[in-house]
Protein backbone atom coordinates (compact mmCIF):
# COMPACT_ATOMS: atom_id res chain seq x y z
CA UNK A 1 0.00 0.00 0.00
CA UNK A 2 2.80 2.39 0.90
CA UNK A 3 4.56 1.41 -2.31
CA UNK A 4 1.39 2.27 -4.20
CA UNK A 5 1.15 5.71 -2.55
CA UNK A 6 4.78 6.45 -3.27
CA UNK A 7 4.30 5.45 -6.91
CA UNK A 8 1.32 7.80 -7.04
CA UNK A 9 3.34 10.73 -5.76
CA UNK A 10 6.36 10.36 -8.03
CA UNK A 11 4.68 11.46 -11.26
CA UNK A 12 3.04 14.40 -9.52
CA UNK A 13 6.17 15.71 -7.85
CA UNK A 14 8.71 15.22 -10.62
CA UNK A 15 6.75 16.73 -13.53
CA UNK A 16 9.40 18.74 -15.32
CA UNK A 17 8.20 19.17 -18.87
CA UNK A 18 7.74 16.46 -21.45
CA UNK A 19 9.87 13.31 -21.37
CA UNK A 20 11.03 11.48 -24.47
CA UNK A 21 10.29 7.78 -24.88
CA UNK A 22 14.09 7.38 -24.86
CA UNK A 23 14.02 7.87 -21.10
CA UNK A 24 11.89 4.74 -20.70
CA UNK A 25 14.31 2.50 -22.62
CA UNK A 26 16.79 0.13 -21.05
CA UNK A 27 20.48 1.07 -21.46
CA UNK A 28 20.84 -1.71 -24.07
CA UNK A 29 18.02 -0.31 -26.21
CA UNK A 30 19.36 3.23 -25.86
CA UNK A 31 22.73 2.02 -27.09
CA UNK A 32 21.10 0.77 -30.30
CA UNK A 33 19.54 4.18 -30.93
CA UNK A 34 22.75 6.00 -30.06
CA UNK A 35 24.82 4.20 -32.66
CA UNK A 36 23.83 4.88 -36.28
CA UNK A 37 25.61 1.72 -37.41
CA UNK A 38 23.52 -0.40 -35.06
CA UNK A 39 20.22 1.46 -35.42
CA UNK A 40 18.19 -0.48 -38.02
CA UNK A 41 16.01 2.62 -38.53
CA UNK A 42 18.90 4.16 -40.45
CA UNK A 43 18.09 1.90 -43.39
CA UNK A 44 14.82 3.84 -43.84
CA UNK A 45 16.85 7.07 -43.82
CA UNK A 46 19.09 5.64 -46.55
CA UNK A 47 16.11 4.49 -48.63
CA UNK A 48 14.62 7.95 -48.19
CA UNK A 49 17.88 9.57 -49.25
CA UNK A 50 17.88 7.57 -52.51
CA UNK A 51 14.33 8.67 -53.28
CA UNK A 52 15.20 12.26 -52.35
CA UNK A 53 17.89 12.29 -55.02
CA UNK A 54 15.96 10.31 -57.65
CA UNK A 55 14.75 12.09 -60.75
CA UNK A 56 10.96 12.56 -60.94
CA UNK A 57 8.64 12.62 -63.97
CA UNK A 58 9.47 16.24 -64.69
CA UNK A 59 13.21 15.68 -64.70
CA UNK A 60 14.20 16.98 -61.30
CA UNK A 61 14.48 15.54 -57.79
CA UNK A 62 13.77 16.79 -54.28
CA UNK A 63 17.47 17.68 -54.13
CA UNK A 64 17.10 20.04 -57.12
CA UNK A 65 15.21 22.51 -54.90
CA UNK A 66 16.30 21.44 -51.42
CA UNK A 67 20.01 20.88 -52.06
CA UNK A 68 22.27 17.84 -52.03
CA UNK A 69 21.31 15.77 -49.00
CA UNK A 70 18.63 18.35 -48.19
CA UNK A 71 21.28 20.97 -47.33
CA UNK A 72 18.86 23.83 -48.01
CA UNK A 73 16.14 22.48 -45.72
CA UNK A 74 15.99 24.39 -42.44
CA UNK A 75 15.92 21.99 -39.46
CA UNK A 76 13.95 24.57 -37.46
CA UNK A 77 11.28 24.54 -40.13
CA UNK A 78 11.13 20.74 -40.11
CA UNK A 79 10.74 20.81 -36.33
CA UNK A 80 7.76 23.16 -36.69
CA UNK A 81 5.61 20.51 -38.41
CA UNK A 82 2.65 20.07 -38.59
CA UNK A 83 2.19 23.62 -39.88
CA UNK A 84 -0.96 25.37 -41.02
CA UNK A 85 -1.40 25.07 -44.79
CA UNK A 86 -2.95 28.26 -46.13
CA UNK A 87 -3.89 26.61 -49.43
CA UNK A 88 -5.33 23.57 -47.66
CA UNK A 89 -7.01 25.52 -44.85
CA UNK A 90 -5.93 22.83 -42.39
CA UNK A 91 -2.81 21.32 -40.80
CA UNK A 92 -0.15 19.96 -43.14
CA UNK A 93 1.95 17.19 -41.59
CA UNK A 94 5.43 16.33 -42.76
CA UNK A 95 3.90 13.30 -44.46
CA UNK A 96 1.40 15.56 -46.24
CA UNK A 97 4.29 17.78 -47.39
CA UNK A 98 6.13 14.78 -48.85
CA UNK A 99 3.01 13.86 -50.86
CA UNK A 100 2.48 17.44 -52.03
CA UNK A 101 6.06 17.73 -53.32
CA UNK A 102 5.95 14.26 -54.84
CA UNK A 103 2.84 15.03 -56.87
CA UNK A 104 3.02 18.77 -57.51
CA UNK A 105 6.75 19.51 -57.68
CA UNK A 106 8.09 16.24 -59.10
CA UNK A 107 4.96 15.55 -61.15
CA UNK A 108 4.97 11.93 -60.02
CA UNK A 109 2.03 9.56 -59.92
CA UNK A 110 0.47 9.90 -56.42
CA UNK A 111 1.51 7.41 -53.76
CA UNK A 112 -0.91 5.82 -51.33
CA UNK A 113 -0.91 7.91 -48.16
CA UNK A 114 0.90 5.26 -46.13
CA UNK A 115 3.08 3.95 -48.96
CA UNK A 116 6.48 2.85 -47.69
CA UNK A 117 8.32 5.22 -50.02
CA UNK A 118 6.46 8.14 -48.43
CA UNK A 119 7.47 6.74 -45.04
CA UNK A 120 11.12 6.58 -46.14
CA UNK A 121 11.06 10.14 -47.44
CA UNK A 122 9.43 11.40 -44.26
CA UNK A 123 12.01 9.55 -42.17
CA UNK A 124 14.88 10.98 -44.23
CA UNK A 125 13.60 14.56 -43.94
CA UNK A 126 12.82 14.40 -40.24
CA UNK A 127 16.21 12.84 -39.59
CA UNK A 128 17.75 16.03 -41.03
CA UNK A 129 16.34 17.82 -37.97
CA UNK A 130 17.66 15.33 -35.44
CA UNK A 131 18.58 17.20 -32.26
CA UNK A 132 16.33 20.14 -33.09
CA UNK A 133 13.66 20.88 -30.45
CA UNK A 134 10.09 20.27 -31.61
CA UNK A 135 8.44 23.66 -31.95
CA UNK A 136 4.86 23.61 -33.22
CA UNK A 137 3.11 26.97 -33.01
CA UNK A 138 -0.47 26.39 -31.94
CA UNK A 139 -1.14 29.96 -30.84
CA UNK A 140 -2.75 31.07 -34.11
CA UNK A 141 -4.30 29.20 -37.06
CA UNK A 142 -3.53 25.74 -35.68
CA UNK A 143 -5.26 26.44 -32.37
CA UNK A 144 -8.69 24.96 -33.25
CA UNK A 145 -7.04 21.86 -34.74
CA UNK A 146 -4.89 21.47 -31.64
CA UNK A 147 -8.02 21.67 -29.54
CA UNK A 148 -9.83 19.05 -31.63
CA UNK A 149 -6.77 16.83 -31.32
CA UNK A 150 -6.76 17.22 -27.57
CA UNK A 151 -10.46 16.39 -27.48
CA UNK A 152 -9.77 13.09 -29.26
CA UNK A 153 -6.81 12.47 -26.92
CA UNK A 154 -9.24 12.68 -24.02
CA UNK A 155 -12.10 10.65 -25.56
CA UNK A 156 -12.82 7.16 -24.22
CA UNK A 157 -12.48 4.78 -27.15
CA UNK A 158 -13.41 1.20 -27.93
CA UNK A 159 -14.61 -1.63 -25.75
CA UNK A 160 -11.93 -0.86 -23.16
CA UNK A 161 -13.14 2.73 -23.01
CA UNK A 162 -9.80 4.23 -22.03
CA UNK A 163 -8.35 7.50 -23.34
CA UNK A 164 -4.82 8.34 -24.50
CA UNK A 165 -4.69 10.70 -21.54
CA UNK A 166 -5.17 7.88 -19.03
CA UNK A 167 -2.06 5.90 -19.95
CA UNK A 168 0.20 8.69 -21.16
CA UNK A 169 -0.58 11.51 -18.72
CA UNK A 170 -1.71 9.73 -15.59
CA UNK A 171 0.56 6.68 -15.53
CA UNK A 172 3.80 7.09 -17.51
CA UNK A 173 6.63 5.19 -15.87
CA UNK A 174 4.28 2.58 -14.39
CA UNK A 175 3.95 -0.89 -15.79
CA UNK A 176 0.87 -2.31 -17.48
CA UNK A 177 1.53 -6.04 -17.16
CA UNK A 178 5.17 -6.20 -18.25
CA UNK A 179 5.23 -3.04 -20.33
CA UNK A 180 6.24 0.34 -18.90
CA UNK A 181 3.97 3.13 -20.12
CA UNK A 182 5.64 6.18 -21.64
CA UNK A 183 4.31 9.67 -22.20
CA UNK A 184 3.44 8.74 -25.77
CA UNK A 185 5.65 11.48 -27.21
CA UNK A 186 6.16 11.79 -30.96
CA UNK A 187 9.67 13.27 -31.17
CA UNK A 188 11.18 9.97 -32.33
CA UNK A 189 8.80 9.27 -35.25
CA UNK A 190 9.01 7.56 -37.60
CA UNK A 191 10.57 5.08 -35.16
CA UNK A 192 12.26 1.71 -35.44
CA UNK A 193 10.36 -0.83 -33.33
CA UNK A 194 12.27 -3.54 -31.56
CA UNK A 195 9.13 -5.69 -31.29
CA UNK A 196 8.11 -5.79 -34.96
CA UNK A 197 11.50 -4.98 -36.48
CA UNK A 198 9.84 -2.32 -38.64
CA UNK A 199 10.11 1.41 -39.13
CA UNK A 200 6.71 2.64 -38.02
CA UNK A 201 4.81 5.80 -38.87
CA UNK A 202 2.86 7.69 -36.25
CA UNK A 203 -0.40 6.59 -37.91
CA UNK A 204 0.56 2.92 -37.59
CA UNK A 205 1.54 3.43 -33.97
CA UNK A 206 -1.77 5.13 -33.17
CA UNK A 207 -3.58 2.23 -34.78
CA UNK A 208 -1.70 -0.22 -32.55
CA UNK A 209 -3.14 1.65 -29.57
CA UNK A 210 -6.60 1.44 -31.15
CA UNK A 211 -6.24 -2.35 -31.39
CA UNK A 212 -5.29 -2.49 -27.70
CA UNK A 213 -8.40 -0.49 -26.84
CA UNK A 214 -10.50 -2.71 -29.14
CA UNK A 215 -11.46 0.48 -30.93
CA UNK A 216 -12.21 0.99 -34.63
CA UNK A 217 -9.14 2.48 -36.30
CA UNK A 218 -9.03 5.84 -37.99
CA UNK A 219 -7.70 6.21 -41.51
CA UNK A 220 -4.09 7.40 -41.65
CA UNK A 221 -5.18 10.24 -43.87
CA UNK A 222 -8.08 11.31 -41.60
CA UNK A 223 -8.68 14.73 -40.07
CA UNK A 224 -8.89 12.93 -36.70
CA UNK A 225 -5.29 11.70 -36.89
CA UNK A 226 -4.11 14.95 -38.50
CA UNK A 227 -5.52 16.93 -35.54
CA UNK A 228 -4.16 14.41 -33.07
CA UNK A 229 -0.71 14.74 -34.66
CA UNK A 230 -0.88 18.52 -34.16
CA UNK A 231 -1.82 18.04 -30.52
CA UNK A 232 0.77 15.33 -29.86
CA UNK A 233 3.65 17.23 -31.45
CA UNK A 234 2.79 20.49 -29.67
CA UNK A 235 2.42 18.57 -26.42
CA UNK A 236 6.06 17.54 -26.90
CA UNK A 237 7.33 21.01 -27.81
CA UNK A 238 10.91 21.33 -26.61
CA UNK A 239 11.78 17.64 -26.95
CA UNK A 240 14.63 17.02 -29.35
CA UNK A 241 13.82 15.16 -32.55
CA UNK A 242 15.33 11.64 -32.47
CA UNK A 243 14.18 10.25 -35.84
CA UNK A 244 14.68 7.37 -36.37
CA UNK A 245 14.30 6.62 -32.65
CA UNK A 246 14.39 3.05 -31.32
CA UNK A 247 11.32 2.04 -29.32
CA UNK A 248 9.61 -1.11 -28.03
CA UNK B 1 -10.67 -1.39 -48.05
CA UNK B 2 -13.67 -3.03 -49.68
CA UNK B 3 -11.41 -5.79 -50.99
CA UNK B 4 -10.08 -6.46 -47.54
CA UNK B 5 -13.58 -7.02 -46.26
CA UNK B 6 -14.38 -9.36 -49.13
CA UNK B 7 -11.38 -11.48 -48.23
CA UNK B 8 -12.47 -11.52 -44.63
CA UNK B 9 -15.93 -12.88 -45.33
CA UNK B 10 -14.91 -16.54 -45.64
CA UNK B 11 -12.77 -16.21 -42.51
CA UNK B 12 -15.72 -14.58 -40.77
CA UNK B 13 -17.91 -17.54 -41.64
CA UNK B 14 -15.29 -19.99 -40.43
CA UNK B 15 -15.02 -18.13 -37.13
CA UNK B 16 -18.74 -17.67 -36.70
CA UNK B 17 -19.01 -21.17 -35.30
CA UNK B 18 -16.44 -20.39 -32.60
CA UNK B 19 -17.29 -16.85 -31.51
CA UNK B 20 -20.51 -17.10 -29.54
CA UNK B 21 -23.21 -14.59 -30.44
CA UNK B 22 -23.34 -11.56 -28.13
CA UNK B 23 -25.34 -12.33 -25.01
CA UNK B 24 -28.34 -10.15 -24.35
CA UNK B 25 -27.31 -7.27 -22.11
CA UNK B 26 -28.80 -7.46 -18.61
CA UNK B 27 -29.86 -4.26 -16.86
CA UNK B 28 -28.54 -3.58 -13.36
CA UNK B 29 -29.24 -1.00 -10.67
CA UNK B 30 -26.52 0.87 -8.81
CA UNK B 31 -26.77 2.41 -5.36
CA UNK B 32 -24.18 5.07 -4.46
CA UNK B 33 -21.43 2.54 -3.64
CA UNK B 34 -22.79 -0.82 -4.70
CA UNK B 35 -24.77 -2.98 -7.09
CA UNK B 36 -26.87 -4.92 -4.57
CA UNK B 37 -28.21 -7.69 -6.83
CA UNK B 38 -26.06 -10.18 -8.76
CA UNK B 39 -26.33 -9.76 -12.54
CA UNK B 40 -29.24 -11.89 -13.77
CA UNK B 41 -29.43 -13.49 -10.31
CA UNK B 42 -26.34 -15.55 -11.27
CA UNK B 43 -24.12 -17.20 -8.67
CA UNK B 44 -20.39 -16.52 -8.95
CA UNK B 45 -17.65 -19.14 -8.72
CA UNK B 46 -14.42 -17.90 -7.10
CA UNK B 47 -12.22 -20.48 -8.77
CA UNK B 48 -13.39 -19.50 -12.24
CA UNK B 49 -13.15 -15.83 -11.23
CA UNK B 50 -9.47 -16.22 -10.42
CA UNK B 51 -8.88 -17.48 -13.96
CA UNK B 52 -10.86 -14.60 -15.47
CA UNK B 53 -8.80 -12.08 -13.47
CA UNK B 54 -5.54 -13.52 -14.82
CA UNK B 55 -6.64 -14.15 -18.42
CA UNK B 56 -5.31 -11.57 -20.87
CA UNK B 57 -8.26 -11.98 -23.20
CA UNK B 58 -10.86 -11.70 -20.43
CA UNK B 59 -10.65 -9.64 -17.24
CA UNK B 60 -6.92 -9.07 -17.40
CA UNK B 61 -7.17 -7.37 -14.03
CA UNK B 62 -3.49 -8.32 -13.68
CA UNK B 63 -2.62 -5.81 -16.40
CA UNK B 64 -3.17 -3.08 -13.83
CA UNK B 65 -3.48 -4.69 -10.38
CA UNK B 66 -1.07 -6.79 -8.34
CA UNK B 67 -3.03 -9.89 -7.27
CA UNK B 68 -2.16 -12.94 -5.16
CA UNK B 69 -1.68 -15.06 -8.31
CA UNK B 70 2.00 -16.00 -7.94
CA UNK B 71 2.18 -18.29 -10.98
CA UNK B 72 1.65 -15.31 -13.31
CA UNK B 73 4.93 -13.42 -13.82
CA UNK B 74 3.88 -9.85 -14.62
CA UNK B 75 1.53 -7.82 -12.46
CA UNK B 76 0.67 -4.24 -13.39
CA UNK B 77 1.41 -1.16 -11.28
CA UNK B 78 -1.51 1.03 -12.31
CA UNK B 79 -4.19 0.16 -9.76
CA UNK B 80 -3.99 -0.72 -6.04
CA UNK B 81 -3.05 -4.28 -5.02
CA UNK B 82 -6.22 -6.31 -4.64
CA UNK B 83 -4.96 -8.60 -1.88
CA UNK B 84 -7.24 -7.86 1.09
CA UNK B 85 -9.91 -6.17 -1.03
CA UNK B 86 -12.49 -8.61 0.38
CA UNK B 87 -11.92 -7.11 3.84
CA UNK B 88 -11.93 -3.52 2.62
CA UNK B 89 -15.08 -3.75 0.51
CA UNK B 90 -18.33 -5.74 0.66
CA UNK B 91 -19.11 -7.98 -2.34
CA UNK B 92 -21.85 -5.58 -3.49
CA UNK B 93 -19.26 -2.76 -3.54
CA UNK B 94 -16.73 -4.85 -5.47
CA UNK B 95 -19.53 -5.56 -7.96
CA UNK B 96 -19.93 -1.85 -8.71
CA UNK B 97 -16.16 -1.45 -9.20
CA UNK B 98 -16.13 -4.26 -11.72
CA UNK B 99 -19.37 -3.35 -13.55
CA UNK B 100 -18.68 0.37 -13.90
CA UNK B 101 -15.88 1.96 -11.88
CA UNK B 102 -16.69 5.33 -13.47
CA UNK B 103 -19.76 5.58 -11.22
CA UNK B 104 -17.32 5.68 -8.29
CA UNK B 105 -14.53 7.63 -9.93
CA UNK B 106 -15.63 9.33 -13.17
CA UNK B 107 -12.09 9.94 -14.45
CA UNK B 108 -10.76 6.45 -13.73
CA UNK B 109 -8.64 4.49 -16.19
CA UNK B 110 -10.29 1.28 -15.00
CA UNK B 111 -12.46 -0.15 -17.78
CA UNK B 112 -16.19 -0.59 -17.16
CA UNK B 113 -16.48 -4.36 -17.52
CA UNK B 114 -20.25 -4.46 -17.85
CA UNK B 115 -21.22 -1.27 -19.63
CA UNK B 116 -24.33 -1.05 -21.80
CA UNK B 117 -22.88 -1.65 -25.30
CA UNK B 118 -24.89 1.34 -26.51
CA UNK B 119 -22.60 3.55 -24.42
CA UNK B 120 -19.40 2.19 -25.99
CA UNK B 121 -17.89 4.61 -28.52
CA UNK B 122 -16.09 3.29 -31.62
CA UNK B 123 -15.84 -0.37 -30.71
CA UNK B 124 -14.04 -2.41 -33.37
CA UNK B 125 -16.14 -4.84 -35.39
CA UNK B 126 -15.09 -7.92 -33.45
CA UNK B 127 -16.32 -6.53 -30.14
CA UNK B 128 -19.27 -4.39 -31.20
CA UNK B 129 -22.44 -4.93 -29.16
CA UNK B 130 -20.55 -6.76 -26.42
CA UNK B 131 -19.63 -6.06 -22.83
CA UNK B 132 -16.00 -6.70 -21.82
CA UNK B 133 -17.03 -9.54 -19.50
CA UNK B 134 -20.13 -11.69 -19.61
CA UNK B 135 -22.59 -11.44 -16.73
CA UNK B 136 -21.36 -14.79 -15.42
CA UNK B 137 -17.71 -13.71 -15.62
CA UNK B 138 -18.51 -10.53 -13.64
CA UNK B 139 -20.13 -12.58 -10.89
CA UNK B 140 -17.20 -15.03 -10.91
CA UNK B 141 -14.66 -12.22 -10.51
CA UNK B 142 -16.70 -10.62 -7.74
CA UNK B 143 -16.88 -13.96 -5.93
CA UNK B 144 -13.10 -14.36 -6.28
CA UNK B 145 -12.26 -10.87 -4.98
CA UNK B 146 -14.62 -11.35 -2.04
CA UNK B 147 -12.42 -14.29 -0.94
CA UNK B 148 -9.30 -12.07 -0.79
CA UNK B 149 -9.54 -11.24 2.89
C1 LIG C 1 -6.48 -0.27 -17.01
C2 LIG C 1 -6.22 -0.55 -15.64
C3 LIG C 1 -7.18 -1.37 -14.82
C4 LIG C 1 -7.72 -2.59 -15.13
C5 LIG C 1 -7.53 -3.42 -16.41
C6 LIG C 1 -8.47 -2.97 -13.98
N1 LIG C 1 -8.41 -2.01 -13.02
FE1 LIG C 1 -9.31 -2.07 -11.20
N2 LIG C 1 -8.61 -0.21 -10.76
C7 LIG C 1 -7.73 0.50 -11.54
C8 LIG C 1 -7.37 1.72 -10.86
C9 LIG C 1 -6.40 2.78 -11.37
C10 LIG C 1 -8.07 1.72 -9.63
C11 LIG C 1 -8.05 2.80 -8.54
C12 LIG C 1 -9.08 3.85 -8.84
C13 LIG C 1 -8.49 4.97 -9.65
O1 LIG C 1 -7.48 5.55 -9.20
O2 LIG C 1 -9.00 5.26 -10.74
C14 LIG C 1 -8.83 0.48 -9.60
C15 LIG C 1 -9.62 0.09 -8.53
C16 LIG C 1 -10.19 -1.15 -8.40
C17 LIG C 1 -10.93 -1.61 -7.24
C18 LIG C 1 -11.13 -0.84 -5.95
C19 LIG C 1 -9.97 -1.24 -5.04
C20 LIG C 1 -10.00 -0.64 -3.67
O3 LIG C 1 -9.23 -1.14 -2.87
O4 LIG C 1 -10.71 0.32 -3.44
C21 LIG C 1 -11.32 -2.89 -7.49
C22 LIG C 1 -12.13 -3.80 -6.58
C23 LIG C 1 -10.85 -3.22 -8.83
N3 LIG C 1 -10.17 -2.15 -9.33
C24 LIG C 1 -11.05 -4.43 -9.45
C25 LIG C 1 -10.64 -4.76 -10.73
C26 LIG C 1 -10.94 -6.01 -11.38
C27 LIG C 1 -11.68 -7.16 -10.75
C28 LIG C 1 -10.42 -5.93 -12.64
C29 LIG C 1 -10.50 -6.97 -13.76
C30 LIG C 1 -11.79 -7.48 -14.09
C31 LIG C 1 -9.80 -4.64 -12.75
N4 LIG C 1 -9.94 -3.95 -11.58
C32 LIG C 1 -9.15 -4.18 -13.90
C33 LIG C 1 -7.26 0.14 -12.79
C34 LIG C 1 -7.61 -1.01 -13.47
Amino acid sequence: MIRFLVLLLIPLSLWAGPKSGYEYLTPESRAIQDDDFQNPGMSAVEEGSKLFHAQGEEGHSCATCHGEGGAKLDPRRIAAYPVFGKAQGKPVTLRDRVHICWEERLGNFPLEFDDKNALYLETFVRHLARGEPVNVDVSAELKPFYEMGEKLYRTRLGQFGMTCYHCHDQYPGRKMRAQPLSEGQTNGFPTYRLGSGKVTSLGDRLNECMVSLRAARFEHDSEDYRNLEVYLNARGNGLKIETPAVRY
Amino acid sequence: MIFRHLFLIPIGIALAAEVPAAEPYLAWRAEPASVPEPLGGLKGDAQRGRAVAANQAQGNCLACHPLPIPEEPFHGEIGPPLAGVGSRLPAVGIRLWVINARLIKPDTIMPAFYLDPKEIYRSDDDHAGRTLLSAQQVEDVVAYLATLK
